[in-house]
């Protein structure tokens, strides 16, 4: 009988059962199921009708089903990942396939007849250094041309911070343990008084705010505007914040001043954009010209927005820092 | 299969583009880790600005800044898609945090950044 | 020009200025900041419908001073009046019905940050209503997935992060698709304007140019719109955001978020590519095709919920399969049927979200069958909503589903051909369907349980005035859309031949 099972167990066809139920040889000796041994075989044949201790049994059967319920549990997991990459794959490559095909028969690069060279860009390079007074025709464009496109993207960067308060802001009276938890482990957010850090930041922020700052200037005059210039701000005041703590930004950077600066900027954009959106749909006449091109006090509106676009973004990246590290700008 | 290929050969950039998109795509979509899915969510939006980019290219002309007063046609590149990837970043840049705030909350939540082992948590918690 | 057509301009500002603006004021303050703007919306946006309808004709406002291609516009006709109307028909009741509940779910500090958000959705909705430019509707598109995903987090539950993560992921798979999109399109017609890019697709497909990438294009654009209004197989998030969030933010996103994304959809069909063109590719098949599955499908797994939130949210993915079934039939009856469906389906799910609230509320703040049997007869108000809700879903006459029902099939019966056949079908088949999970539901809703006093006395709260209030608004509103469906119908025909 053990000889037929033993020949059974050897069989190329258990072992081909065995690989697909992936039921691999080196558990079975760890497990202790496996393939009787002649030798311990007739030992166990004497024990056949010894009692036994059935509770025991079904404890030791249970860890077993564990341990192998386990086993199966990885190996359907390991399946289960191996499709996963294997979909993923598959949808990376059909997707990259089709769009490659869309490309290759898009116009050709760098061609000044492809269709996106028409009569709009014609305009904005002819004419809009008269129109808006603006030397950098970009700038022009999205304040001026395309100006509610940039008020509602302005909003979308509002929008995000109050989306992330919503979610990280640690208010005092909160009853949440996990977030009293977050409140309690501030050693995160403590300086560590780095001397070179220190020493570096303050010689480097007044720099970089001043370069933020001229490139918010001189965003209608030359390359960069609020969005360049506000991020660079925000940056120089990142650098501040982690070399000194939060203690000495706070005493001129509170949340007071986050939102009176942001809220005031937003409110000023959107109510000057009203006045050149209402009297550019009823052709009233504006009072805001576009003064003479390359000087500083010139291209109307532009240099207003870009200020009021700078203070909104700079504010919007320091209190994306500030509400991930302490939860609280 | 050679149009095909002849296509992609004078647009490198826009090829080069999509498959940035693909792999992006593919990350935000089925890679189960969410750090990597903001990842892929970056690179997808990379993507497009490089592509914006290019189509935005002609050659031999300079950046869209008036140099000397000349503002001819011929001497500038098509300043539209500057503006077009300038509204995108700031688009990205937003998204991109709303996903980084909710991702630090699931972690505070369920210390765990897998968000099948999410699942799998809220489901043993739910019954 | 009258001072009229600067209306739709203004109620955009109006709702960016109040958001900026509650984010500094006080909870109490900013509420009624958010409920002045909202009415004040209301107002405005009634009057431009009425001023509309009177001269019979769209207008485009410019938004600047330069004129179509290089400036951006916004072009108002009757369809977008009505939008508008409904928007904020919509918006302020969900918003008022769910006060209370927006106080206990919401931290107090944050609060005035949920009216924030509120602001701001309704004014990407209404931007994305009225915009003339696809690169404008990207960027309100982003504001109202950023503001939705917000609103379902907003309780801080862990569930509800859950959903709103899943949901971020899925909306921004779509805004990725859609952003490739536009670039494309961008790239082949040179235009960003809705109008201009329909004379260059018009060019193109006359000489054939750009015939296949033109057809990616639409491909790409559908796909990643419907991915965000849950069409079927990418439903998968709303189930989840639905069950986790608020009720305000439930109602809202049911009955605006995602119908938003579908009016740039036909937006996109009508204005930029035109219908027939459309109708060249046979896209409108495909999404036929997954309208209907979601319509029996969604409502297949509606049946097997135990929990009365996921079975009204499951029949929400089932009711946006109609609206994209309409869409795909492919003549302009089922586009003003599935236009019809979408103020249906608005009105009445959030009605029937606020009234699943007035249950929770006495059933111990369980939404599960077996804790809210017996809930109508504790909360009468509500269980008349959810009753009303039920019965317009299900197709009694007097109530906008029946309307829309009525309509689906007209389409069908005009378009004739297989198409017929099967859209008659999937109708039947999804009306039982609806029947036997609407039914049991309002049976288990008005079965009497027996309690004991102390049991009463936990399980009866009182709902305010307010509540009572609204909802008996928001039952008088699916009543009146259900009743002039007539005139509603007509004024979307009519707004429709302006549209395109």
């Amino acid at each position: 009988m053990s000889k037929i099972r033993r020949d059974y167990e050897n069989s190329l066809w258990r072992k081909l059962v065995r690989f697909v139920y992936g039921e691999n040889d080196s558990f079975h000796e760890k497990a202790g199921y496996d393939i009787e041994h002649p030798e311990t075989e007739k030992r166990k044949e004497e024990t056949f009708f010894e009692e036994v201790d059935y509770t025991k049994k079904k404890k030791e059967s249970d860890k077993f089903f564990a341990k192998y319920s386990a086993i199966a549990e990885k190996r359907g997991e390991k399946v289960y990942n191996h499709f996963y990459k294997f979909l993923a794959a598959i949808t990376c490559f059909s997707i990259i396939m089709i769009l490659l095909v869309t490309v290759a028969k898009l116009p050709s690069f760098g061609n000044p007849d492809n269709p996106v060279n028409n009569e709009v860009s014609e305009r904005y390079i002819e004419q809009g250094l008269e129109e808006t007074g603006a030397v950098n025709i970009v700038a022009g464009m999205i304040l001026d041309y395309r100006a509610f496109d940039t008020l509602g993207e302005s909003h979308v960067l509002f929008i995000a911070c109050v989306c992330v308060m919503i979610l990280l802001r640690l208010d005092k009276e909160t009853n949440d343990p996990e977030k009293l938890k977050a409140l309690e482990n501030d050693r995160d957010f403590e300086p560590k008084n780095e001397a070179i850090l220190q020493h570096a930041a303050k010689i480097l922020v007044p720099v970089i705010i001043l370069f933020g700052i001229y490139i918010v200037l001189n965003g209608h005059i030359s390359p960069g505007g609020g969005f360049a210039g506000g991020a660079i701000i925000g940056s120089g005041l990142i650098l501040y914040l982690n070399a000194f703590g939060f203690k000495k930004t706070e005493m001129f950077f509170t949340t007071k001043t986050f939102s009176v600066v942001s809220v005031s900027s937003l409110l000023f954009y959107s109510l000057s954009k009203t006045y050149s959106f209402f009297t550019g749909a009823n052709d009233l006449h504006s009072i805001i010209g576009p003064g003479t091109p390359g000087a500083i006090l010139s291209a109307g509106l532009i240099l207003p927005l870009n200020i009021a676009v700078g203070a909104v973004v700079a504010c919007t990246m320091y209190g994306f820092y500030a509400l991930f590290r302490k939860g609280g700008i | 299969m050679l149009e095909f290929l002849s296509g992609l050969n004078d647009k490198p950039f826009e090829a080069v583009a999509i498959i940035l998109f693909g792999i992006g795509f593919t990350t935000l979509f089925l890679h189960p880790n969410l750090i990597k899915k903001i990842m892929g969510l970056n690179i997808m939006d990379t993507a497009v600005y490089l592509f914006l980019a290019a189509k935005g290219f002609i050659y031999g002309r300079k950046a869209p800044i008036v140099v000397d007063g000349v503002t001819s046609m011929e001497a500038y590149i098509n300043p539209i898609p500057s503006g077009l990837v300038l509204t995108g970043i700031v688009v990205s840049v937003s998204v991109t945090a709303v996903m980084l705030a909710l991702t630090v909350r699931l972690y505070r939540r369920y210390h765990t950044l897998d968000i099948d082992e999410i699942l799998k948590i809220i489901r043993k918690e739910g019954n | 020009m009258d001072f009229i057509k600067n209306f739709p301009f203004f109620s955009i500002i109006i709702c960016l200025v109040s958001g900026v603006l509650t984010s500094v004021l006080k909870k109490k303050a900013a509420r009624y900041l958010t409920y002045t703007a909202l009415f004040v919306l209301f107002v405005l946006s009634s009057l431009v419908l009425f001023y509309t309808i009177q001269t019979g004709d769209y207008y485009v406002y410019r938004m600047g001073h330069y004129f179509a291609p290089w400036g951006n516009e916004i072009r108002i006709g009757v369809l977008e009046g009505i939008f508008a109307v409904f928007f904020c028909i919509v918006m302020l009741l969900s918003i008022v019905a769910g006060e209370k509940h927006i106080d206990e779910d919401v931290e107090s500090t944050k609060i005035n940050l949920y009216y924030t958000l509120i602001c701001l959705m309704m004014s990407s909705l209404l931007a994305l209503t009225y915009t003339n430019d696809l690169f404008t509707a990207y960027v309100f598109i982003e504001i109202n997935t950023i503001t939705a995903a917000c609103l379902v987090s907003v309780s801080g539950t862990g569930r509800s992060l859950y959903a709103s993560t899943k949901y971020m992921i899925m909306s921004l798979l779509g805004s990725g698709l859609v952003l490739i999109g536009i670039t494309l399109l961008y790239d082949v017609t040179g235009h960003l304007l809705l109008s201009n890019i329909h004379d260059s697709v018009e060019t193109i497909m006359a000489t054939g140019e750009y015939a296949a990438p033109m057809t990616i294009i639409i491909a790409l654009i559908t796909i990643g719109l419907s991915i965000k209004s849950a069409l079927f197989p990418f439903h998968s998030w709303l189930p989840d955001a639905h069950t986790a969030s608020t009720i305000s933010s439930s109602a809202i996103l049911s009955g605006l978020v995602l119908k938003g994304y579908i009016i740039v959809l036909i937006k996109f069909f009508y204005r930029s590519i035109g219908w027939e063109n459309v109708l060249k590719t046979g896209i409108n098949d495909v999404i036929f095709v997954f309208g209907i599955m979601a319509m029996i499908v969604a409502s297949l797994f509606a049946i097997v919920q135990k929990d009365i939130k996921r079975m009204v949210a499951y029949s929400s993915v089932a009711q946006i399969g109609y609206i994209f079934m309409g869409l795909g039939i492919g003549n302009e009856i089922g586009v003003i049927a599935a236009i019809f469906q979408i103020f249906a389906h608005g009105v009445t799910k959030s009605m029937i979200f606020i009234s699943i609230r007035g249950f929770k509320d006495v059933s111990e703040h369980s939404t599960r069958f077996d804790g809210i049997k017996g809930a109508a007869l504790r909360n009468k108000v509500s269980g008349v909503a959810f009753a009303a809700g039920a019965f317009s879903m299900v197709g009694i006459p007097f109530l906008p589903g029946f309307v829309s029902k009525l309509n689906f099939a007209a389409a069908a019966g005009d378009f004739g051909g297989t198409k017929m056949i099967i859209i008659l079908v999937a109708l039947a088949f999804s009306t039982i369907l609806n029947c036997i999970y609407f039914f049991n539901a309002l049976i288990t809703l008005y079965t009497p349980v027996v309690m004991s006093e102390e049991e009463k006395a936990k399980r009866s709260v009182k709902s305010g005035a307010l509540y009572i209030v609204t909802v008996v608004c928001f039952i008088l509103v699916n009543v009146f859309v259900g009743t002039f469906s007539a005139q509603i119908l007509d004024l979307i025909e009519s707004g429709l031949k302006m549209f395109s």
